[in-house]
């Protein structure tokens, strides 16, 4: 019987991950670490460079969510510019962005989350993935997948310009517009896409709501944290991916606070562990505690369910539906983690919706899509909702418009902790003392993470490569001089 | 010998786009399903590192890997995959070039360190570690690959076959080089020759930009994007915006100055181009009015921080490769 | 052990050529250090060149033309100038001290003044030291 497990890389996900699984004597599971071996350091190289060049090279954190980096660093560009944007901007940002949002939720649904729905989560690892999900639900199904989310980024690259790693914020509004003729192309498309979202929902119930062994493991299983949510909301507490208030919400439903985009240090901190590059957010006023649950607990979720925890509506009618029939079966607000998967396919009605009303309003195809930005004011600060979180910028410039810091929080990292609690809490309990794990055992481990849509690219932070060493120097019993190594 | 092809497709630095770009070539991926066994693709498959190790040298019959090398797992994966693979790709901006993951190479090690904790808002005192390659928590002992000092890209760690450019590159080039590939494995069409950059064309991008231009390209000042409303029908840099285009290759279906937005030349240098920042110098340069060292001075003021422009994707293979000062 | 700077130096045919020429003819001594590579008009320079020169170990970098107004082919020098301005940030950008590369404009007649700049060029260098680029990269390797 093994005394450690590796799962090495992690799979189905975005970015690299390991996780160390640590048994004892009798097989039981000790301790698991949720490793990130990844780095690139974007908050300082980013330095130096004319600010409004940032919204193109932060894009390249995440090749999976590049809109939402875009989107928040172009708010934080904005703020630097005394947020002097064109009307019209953010409305055509926030159409942009609901396009955005369904395709990737397309692709976490179908590619990365399905398999173990469709194929089985024990089933063969070669056929366990998207290609094995089309073979199985038949070319129809599939062409119908790979057709909806060709068509949410047909309509993103129409707005925008691109669909992938995003070009088209500027300080003051976006380069350019939506003009007659796109618009009559890509209404037909909106149609098509909200049928989709009609027919997500419906495959959801026939393969996971009519199964009763799946339900069990979402509603029974393993996969649940008492912990607590975090996500934007509108001024009537629905979800608002472009733009909002930060709201915090506990697993009982009480609002623990909510803060505007520029107060985000006084609610937010980040913790550091020695064996992962990816650091542990945490609620700032109630301070590291460690990973722990409870109702003081000071850890949160930032996810697709963690904001439909938050929220007391929805912003649009057949999404509230949807809304409603989710939290009739996994409660609300809800600690079923799996339950992302499903607040994943009642998104993607909001968008829909929201993308049919930008269609119908007269003024979406005026050309007064960007001003001239007239000062220069030297700070911004830009909040989203990433597809998997709430997702911080916060930039300051110098008197000629070149970046002189960056600070990031991002979607994935809020729930770093979060993900290492529910992945020692699966393990231990389908880790059976004296039985060697199968692969099946150990992806259903991994479908801890994969319930939280992981963008671990979006994790952006260092490693000095040295021991941390602080040594001061008294004179006289009066601190004369400190030097510090790491720390 | 199996009948269809063996093939992996891994990521180093990387930011995922690349490996989504493949995805983007939309039912052409139900092709590739017919054609290939995916061994190992992190993001949609579920091949762990074990079963890469298993393999005996060259059964891999392509690997395509994607980003950057920035530490030592990405070092020794990518030698793994060289070593089990029959051809090797450098697909995208930063295993072809550094990317912009090798804008670090412009800082080092310690100011990346330095920035993101000994300054960092976020971390509240008695919160403030390192992360370590090897430490010890509760008996067990865990380790994180070693960070370099520098961003490599992929021809500077492994013998490279072949080069798809772009961040990420165009879903119809992605399918173009699948393809040259799979023909040449076949049997059906000779191979590229070793070296070559496939999925782009043997041109600069200015030679396929709609954008209007004259012969007389002279300007007495730049502009930052956001300071003019631009005409969208002329040369960006006959407008006084800089644009990568006419040092960068083509391929790409000029999708960024279609847009209003100008070139930051993700597709690499332009064939016969060494460095493409050291191009840039000579195109910028010469599109200055002046013939007076101030005025000059005063006109490039108007364009700060050249150097991220000019090796915005290509740090690491620039000639210099890095930032050599203190 | 002196260290002995590796110099190129990129020389205009008509004017700066000539005046390192003449320096030679009137049996002026100055510093070897100077590898001199001929060029027809200092216009010829694609920082490439100066760049590469730099990446495959030489100690600095001498660019010299004719004085603005007296180019053989009229315009040449001024293109040098222009492009000089840029080549110098991003050397900066990358670590390579001011010294180590200069634009000079030599007349064909400035024998004395082109050894002086090159005794002057060679000291400065020397005080710098061998330039950082190959050592910085086999450094890199080391770590690896």
């Amino acid at each position: 019987m093994s005394k450690k497990i590796t799962i090495d890389p992690i799979t189905r996900l975005e970015g690299h991950g390991k996780i160390e699984i640590f048994l004892d004597d009798q097989g039981a599971v000790t301790d698991t670490f949720f490793q990130i071996p990844e780095l690139r350091g974007f908050e300082r190289f980013v330095v130096g460079r004319p600010i409004e060049e940032l919204p193109r090279i932060v894009t390249r954190i995440c090749g999976v969510c590049p809109a939402s980096h875009h989107m928040a660093s172009a708010k934080a560009v904005d703020g630097c510019f005394g947020n002097e944007v064109a009307p019209l901007a953010h409305k055509l940002r926030d159409m942009y962005y609901h396009a955005h949002f369904i395709h990737s939720h397309i692709a976490h649904f179908y590619a990365l989350a399905a398999p173990d729905f469709v194929m089985g989560p024990d089933a063969d690892p070669a056929v366990r993935n998207i290609l094995g999900v089309v073979h199985k639900v038949g070319l129809e199904i599939g062409g119908a997948v790979i057709g909806a989310r060709g068509k949410a980024q047909e309509i993103q690259r129409i707005i925008g310009g691109r669909n992938n790693q995003d070009i088209w914020c500027l300080p003051g509004g976006v380069a350019k517009g939506l003009k007659q003729d796109e618009l009559e192309q890509i209404a037909p498309w909106v149609d098509e896409l909200y049928d989709f979202t009609q027919f997500s929902l419906q495959l959801f119930r026939d393969i996971v709501l009519a199964n009763e062994a799946y339900v069990d493991i979402i509603v029974n299983g393993p996969y649940t944290l008492d912990v607590h949510n975090m996500g934007l909301v509108d001024e009537n507490n629905a979800p608002n991916f472009y733009h909002g208030k930060v709201r915090v919400v506990d697993y009982e439903g009480n609002e623990i606070c909510k803060y505007e985009q520029h107060e985000y240090r006084d609610y937010v901190a980040e913790h550091i562990e020695p064996w992962s590059y990816l650091k542990f957010p945490y609620l700032k006023q109630r301070g590291w505690k460690g990973y722990v649950e409870g109702i003081d607990s000071s850890l949160y979720c930032a996810t697709p369910l963690a904001r439909l925890n938050v929220a007391d509506r929805m912003a649009t009618p057949k999404a509230q539906e949807a809304f409603e029939e989710m939290c009739s079966v996994i409660g609300h607000p809800s600690k079923l983690l799996l339950g992302n998967h499903w607040a994943r396919l009642v998104e993607m009605v909001q968008n829909a919706e929201m993308l049919k009303q930008y269609c119908a309003d007269p003024e979406i195809t005026s050309d007064e899509f960007r001003v001239i930005p007239q000062q220069i004011t030297g700070e911004g600060f830009g909040i989203v909702e990433a597809m998997r979180g709430t997702l911080t910028h916060h930039y300051t410039c110098d008197e000629n418009a070149i970046c002189t810091s960056a600070n990031l929080i991002v979607g994935t990292t809020n729930n770093n902790a979060p993900i290492q609690m529910v992945t020692k809490k699966v393990a231990q309990t389908l880790i059976q003392p004296g039985k060697e794990p199968d692969q099946g055992i150990l992806n259903m481990v991994e479908m801890a993470f994969r319930a939280f849509d992981p963008c671990y690219s979006c994790a952006t932070h260092s490693l000095p490569g040295e021991m941390p060493l602080q040594v001061s120097i008294f004179k006289g019993g009066e601190p004369y001089r400190e030097f510090r190594r790491c720390c | 010998m199996p009948e269809k092809l063996q093939i992996a497709i891994y990521w180093g630095a990387a930011c995922g786009g690349c490996d989504v770009s493949v995805l983007d070539t939309n039912e052409f991926i139900l092709d590739v399903d017919a054609l290939c066994d995916v061994r190992l693709w992190p993001i949609a498959v579920d091949g762990k590192y074990k079963d890469v190790e298993a393999m005996a040298d060259g059964e891999l019959d392509v690997a395509i890997m994607n980003g950057a090398v920035r530490n030592s797992e990405n070092e020794h994966i990518a030698k793994l995959l060289r070593q089990k693979s029959k051809i090797f790709v450098a697909y995208g901006s930063c295993a072809y070039m550094g990317g912009i993951p090798s804008l670090a190479n412009l800082t080092s090690r310690d100011a990346i360190f330095e920035t993101l904790f000994m300054a960092n808002p976020s971390i509240e005192p008695g919160n403030r570690t390192v992360p370590l390659p090897v430490s010890k928590v509760g008996g067990h002992q865990l380790e994180l690959p070693r960070f370099y000092e520098r961003v490599y890209a992929l021809n500077q760690i492994v013998d490279v076959d072949y080069y798809v450019p772009g961040c990420p590159p165009v879903p119809s080039q992605c399918k173009a080089a699948i393809l040259a590939l799979v023909q040449a494995l076949t049997g059906q069409a000779p191979a590229p020759p070793k070296g070559a950059v496939v999925g782009a064309f043997e041109r600069a991008l200015c030679d396929d930009c709609p954008r209007t231009r004259t012969q007389e390209k002279k300007i007495k000042r730049f502009y930052r994007p956001w300071e003019i409303m631009q005409d969208p029908d002329v040369c960006l840099m006959e407008q006084g915006i800089f644009c990568a285009g006419i040092a960068t290759r083509s391929g790409c279906g000029v999708r960024c100055p279609k847009s209003g937005i100008p070139c930051r030349g993700c597709y690499g240098p332009a064939p016969g181009v060494v460095d493409q920042g050291a191009k840039l110098i000579s195109a910028v340069s010469s599109i200055i009015d002046s013939k007076d060292p101030d005025e000059i001075d005063r006109i490039l003021e108007t364009l700060p921080d050249f150097t991220s422009f000019a090796n915005r994707y290509s740090v690491a293979t620039s000639l210099l490769q890095r930032s050599h000062g203190q | 052990m002196t260290f002995e700077p590796k110099i190129v130096g990129f020389l205009c045919n008509w004017c700066s050529y000539t005046g390192a020429d003449l320096a030679g003819t009137s049996r002026i001594h100055y510093a070897p250090n100077l590898r001199i590579i001929r060029v027809m008009c200092s216009a010829r320079i694609d920082p490439t060149f100066v760049i590469k020169a730099l990446a495959e170990g030489a100690d600095g970098v001498l660019i010299a033309g004719c004085h603005p107004g007296d180019c053989h082919y009229s315009e040449g020098n001024y293109k040098t100038m222009r492009r000089y301005p840029l080549l110098k940030k991003l050397l900066r950008d990358y670590g390579i001290e001011e010294e180590r590369v200069r634009l000079e404009w030599v007349s064909a007649s400035e024998g004395h003044l082109f050894a002086d700049l090159v005794n002057e060029m060679t000291e400065q260098v020397r005080a710098l030291g061998p330039s950082p680029v190959k050592s910085g990269l086999a450094l890199d390797m080391a770590e690896r």
